[in-house]
């Protein structure tokens, strides 16, 4: 769990904070995506609960434990960190970046090497193929999956993500997002993610907060924030398109189905509401066959859509 | 011709004193250059972190680089008389402003991201330096390792002014008793340290800028 309560962070010479009285909570187990314009504080926060930054004001908590209070260098030791640019050791090997924690922690080298292994696995990576080799010698995601094992090697029930998938192309980008996620919920790993993109946001946060000029704008979960957002800078953030975000959030599995068949190929299991409308807008028709059996009509989709409790 | 004939009679008549030259030259440049580096670097590594330290210290390295060897030695003369202590000194304030120069702006420029990393995963201060940003900079530091080394070795040969001994001694004496031999084998000797200084420190630094391969 990670806990900031009335944190703001002040820089000299500066008339405004660029944190400003910021509480937020991240339940165990859970992702948050920190959002917001740039300069409004997002990287800051973030910073502050590793202390890259200290705060100027306020009490943060992780795990129960007051991360104010213990050594910095311990504190970070026990929190994963990933950034955009990744910031892998150039002049070490993929297995030697992935052990950077284990090490640090003291970890016996049998045991180091086997979490490596593991760590790599987990993260997509085959450790006979990729272990050995340096940074330079990786593609983009590679390279980002790295960063990700190296920050999960030393098992920290928290993790810090700046931009994460910032810097890998749109292509991978989805793919790399959703595995992610994946592993982190399996893991149980508490994640406190900084992005720009309100897609990789609402994807990857259980819920969202939005910042703005450093003051926490609105904080819930990332359906309910684009079905009611708390105001006009909120809507505007989010786009005008935020009712689609908001259906691609919801599995077509959960809304109610039609027995019987309709024409055109059905639509997989892993599909969203927001990729069944856009089936029905492509086809021109107003219901569509799912993989699972029977079909979904378009005023099922919108009655179910608006009738959900987060709607 | 006839000069080299006399240089090559010259070293058949004194070759004692020819290896004795040379391992003095060496003894004078080593001493100079180690006292030189071990100031340097440290240094270097310590006012890297702070914008305004590193300018200053930039700055003094431009204006230590700019005062002539021999200006330099002379100045010494009052202070610690002739031989080869202030020769040593001489030579070790010509080695500092290009290892100086080069560990600050090789620790300037090791890539942020690796820097920050470093920092968020949980490195004391001493591991990022020792691990992280001194490898990364090893290539720009070698090189400046390797100005400062052939710089040294050519400014030895002035430490004869001031008593020092080395390879200058022969080009002195060689003028002063009119025997051209003598002169020339101390003058291609000199030379010869100065080129192997440079080629021997430009094939390791290639090693080490292949190793950190960033």
């Amino acid at each position: 769990m990670i806990e900031l309560q009335g944190v703001s962070k002040r820089w000299p010479g500066t008339a405004q904070p660029a944190v400003d009285d910021l509480s937020l909570t991240v339940p165990e187990g859970t992702s948050c995506a920190l959002i917001g314009p740039s300069g409004c504080g997002k990287t800051t926060t973030l910073r502050m609960v590793n202390r890259l930054v200290e705060p100027s004001a306020g009490a943060i908590r992780i795990g129960g434990e007051d991360a104010l209070a213990m050594d910095k260098v311990a504190l970070r030791r026990r929190i994963g960190y990933v950034i955009q640019e990744v910031g892998l050791f150039p002049h070490w090997t993929v297995a030697e970046n992935v052990a950077t924690v284990p090490r640090l922690l003291g970890w016996p080298e049998s045991r180091i090497a086997s979490r490596v292994e593991e760590v790599l696995g987990m993260a997509g990576l085959d450790p006979g193929r990729f272990a050995a080799r340096r940074p330079h010698q990786l593609s983009g995601g590679e390279r980002q999956r790295v960063g990700v094992a190296r920050a999960l090697a030393g098992d920290p029930p928290v993790l810090l993500m700046d931009e994460p998938f910032g810097a890998v192309d749109p292509l991978v980008r989805g793919d790399l997002q959703l595995e992610v996620l994946r592993l982190l919920r399996t893991l149980g790993k508490t994640v406190l993610i900084v992005t720009h993109d309100v897609d990789e946001a609402v994807r990857l946060g259980d819920a969202v907060a939005i910042l703005r000029a450093g003051r926490l704008v609105q904080h819930a979960p990332a359906a309910e924030i684009l079905a009611h957002p708390a105001d006009d800078f909120v809507a505007g953030f989010l786009g005008s398109d935020r009712a689609l975000k908001r259906l691609a959030l919801i599995p077509v599995t959960e809304a109610p189905h039609r027995p019987g068949s309709a024409a055109g190929p059905p639509l997989p299991e892993d599909a969203t509401l927001r990729d069944a409308l856009s089936e029905m807008v492509a086809r021109g028709v107003r219901v569509v066959p799912l993989a699972g059996g029977g079909c979904l009509a378009l005023d099922d989709l919108l009655s179910f859509a608006s009738g959900r409790p987060d709607a | 011709m006839e000069a080299i004939t006399q240089g090559l009679a010259w070293l058949q008549a004194n070759p004692g004193r020819f290896g004795e030259t040379v391992l003095d030259h060496l003894l004078l440049s080593l001493t100079g250059l180690g006292i030189g580096i071990a100031l340097a670097l440290p240094l270097g590594v310590a006012v890297a972190r702070s914008a305004w330290l590193a300018e200053i210290a930039i700055g003094g390295a431009g204006l230590l680089r700019t005062i002539p060897s021999l200006a330099v030695l002379a100045a010494l003369l009052p202070w610690l008389g002739v031989g080869f202590t202030p020769s040593v000194v001489a030579l070790a304030l010509l080695a500092i402003p290009p290892v100086l120069v080069n560990t600050v702006t090789g620790l300037n420029g090791v890539d942020r991201a690796a820097r920050d990393a470093a920092e968020g995963l949980g490195l004391t201060r001493r591991q990022q330096a020792l691990q992280v940003e001194l490898p990364l900079a090893a290539p720009m530091i070698f090189a400046g390792l390797r100005i400062s080394a052939v710089q040294v070795v050519s400014a030895a040969a002035l430490a004869t002014f001031i008593g020092g001994g080395g390879l200058g001694d022969l080009v002195t004496q060689g003028l002063a008793l009119l025997d051209f031999g003598r002169m020339l084998v101390g003058a291609v000797a000199i030379a010869a340290l100065a080129l192997l200084t440079e080629a021997g420190l430009g094939v390791l630094e290639r090693r080490v800028a292949a190793r950190v391969g960033a």
